[in-house]
């Protein structure tokens, strides 16, 4: 049974919007720190967010890019605020909140991807999901908004 | 002594969950066949199924880029440290199916 889940306020939940309409139409991307569950008994809880700028040089409607450098910039909030990074968020202009197989052939196990799609400059669904151990598809992640 | 290799967090839980794990090679390209023999789980997330490191998977010697030396050929020393860094990529699909819908992983089109 899938047990997953992914837990962020309203108010994280809406500046991730935000950042996915304010790139529109290029896609947004971030990084999520929070803490993990315990053995997969509680959500994994996110606390805040780091935007981070999409690095690519083209393609920006339908590729995002993050480099080493963004990573350990992202580690090192996470340590600096005794949390951990989590996983990503990006958005999907005018195309499903679903991971493709571009974001298949690219994900790295344990992260959590939450994907915001935005048709047309308005914010819509919102997803999350985690690369299966043989990377042959993502499990879906259940998003609990609160507050 | 061998030689360290830094885990990225993504991967721990394929390394016994642990943050570094110590092994013997010389260069990084033996380094990383020690890792993934003594940890199976760890291939299929470092390399393609042609053995090529995969394209966001990033390796340094001592903050090195092991692009800008030898690459797998990279010698190492007791006492050098490997690290793997993700760059993490991704967005919104181009595959298009033959009736022109954009194709997601589980086979939903749009």
């Amino acid at each position: 049974m899938n047990t997953m889940r992914l837990k962020l306020s309203e108010k994280l939940a809406e500046k991730m919007r935000a950042h996915g309409v304010e790139t529109y139409p290029y896609e947004c991307c971030g990084a999520l720190l929070g803490r993990d569950g315990e053995g997969g008994e509680s959500p994994r809880e996110v606390s805040e967010l780091l935007p981070l700028p999409n690095r690519r040089d083209d393609s920006r409607r339908t590729r995002f890019e993050l480099m080493p450098d963004d990573v350990r910039l992202a580690e090192k909030e996470a340590r600096g605020k005794s949390v951990e990074l989590l996983g990503w968020y990006h958005s999907h202009p005018d195309a499903p909140a679903r991971p493709s197989e571009y974001d298949r052939e690219h994900a790295w196990p344990w992260y959590s991807y939450v994907i915001i799609s935005v048709q047309k400059g308005e914010p819509g669904e919102t997803t999350s999901w985690r690369l299966q151990d043989d990377r042959t598809g993502y499990d879906a992640e259940a998003i609990e908004i609160s507050g | 002594m061998g030689v360290k290799v830094i885990i990225p967090t993504p991967l721990r839980a394929y390394a016994g969950k642990q943050e570094s794990v110590e092994v013997q090679g010389a260069t990084v390209g033996e380094a990383l066949t020690a890792l993934t023999a003594k940890f199976g789980g760890l291939k299929k997330h470092l390399y393609t199924d042609d053995g090529r490191l995969r394209s966001f998977v990033n390796v340094y010697v001592n903050d090195e880029d092991i692009r800008f030396l030898q690459k797998d050929k990279t010698g190492v020393r007791d006492g050098d440290t490997i690290s793997i860094i993700p760059s993490i990529a991704g967005g919104a699909s181009e595959r298009f199916s033959r009736l022109g819908h954009r194709e997601y992983f589980d086979g939903i089109e749009d």
